[in-house]
């Protein structure tokens, strides 16, 4: 498993081809990569700052993928998060899970995708015409998590 | 003592990222310790609002997590990370 929490861009498409060249035994990759967009909530965004808990994000984020991998048979696993400064079009978030078989690996990641959403400590910070403002957690989001809470 | 850090929207609103409270033998759980802040009025009721998070040495938790001297306590909004 890799994690990273960085204010620098990364490339979706290399960080993937390296998650494959790595063991030729994978037969399967499911990547989720997240961008800034330039329109939320009905107005236009210029761009946005993710503030975050150092220290506690990384250790947050090992947690998530610590639970993936035992919960299904993946052959790695890797989180890239941005903090800082993003503009319009930038990617946020990769989630890169590799397995022998798709159906572990599609699992994973969306898994991954919903409680880093839920429980990773970032907070968006976005840039509009009446001045910035922080970006409010959606019920949608909870309720997605909450279908892999165990009974 | 208990090392107290504001995030986000609560760190704007308290004008302050965090503090280090002393005499806190009496503050009991998480929520003893936010109602303890809450006394303070004013900007301070940002901490009642529903959505309120917390973390206790670094693990998200609830608010009836025991507090524990020393302790490092995070109060948050809503994560929106992703």
């Amino acid at each position: 498993m890799a994690i990273r929490v960085q204010l620098e861009p990364f490339d979706p498409g290399a960080e993937v081809n390296a998650l494959h060249a790595a063991n030729l035994g994978i037969g399967a990759v499911v990547s989720f990569i997240g961008y800034v967009r330039d329109f939320n909530a009905g107005r236009e965004v210029g761009g946005m700052f993710l503030e975050h808990f150092p220290g506690m994000t990384e250790k947050s984020l090992a947690k998530i993928a610590l639970e993936a991998e035992q919960r299904w048979p993946l052959l790695n696993l890797q989180i890239i998060h941005r903090v800082g400064r993003l503009e319009p079009g930038e990617p946020i978030v990769f989630v890169g899970t590799t397995s022998a078989h798709r159906e572990a690996a599609f699992e994973a990641c969306a898994f991954v995708m919903d409680y880093l959403k839920t429980r990773a400590p970032f907070w968006k910070k976005e840039d509009t015409a009446e001045g910035s403002c922080w970006v409010e957690g959606r019920q949608s989001d909870q309720s997605a998590a909450e279908r892999w809470h165990k009974p | 003592m208990i090392h107290v850090q504001y995030f986000a929207r609560y760190r704007e609103a308290l004008g302050l990222d965090g503090e280090q409270l002393n005499d806190t033998q009496a503050l009991a759980t998480l929520d003893d310790l936010r109602q303890h802040l809450l006394a303070r009025g004013g900007v301070w009721q940002v901490l009642a609002e529903q959505n309120l998070m917390c973390a206790r040495n670094q693990e998200l938790c609830s608010l009836d997590e025991p507090l524990e001297e020393g302790d490092e306590v995070a109060f948050f909004p809503t994560v929106t990370g992703g």
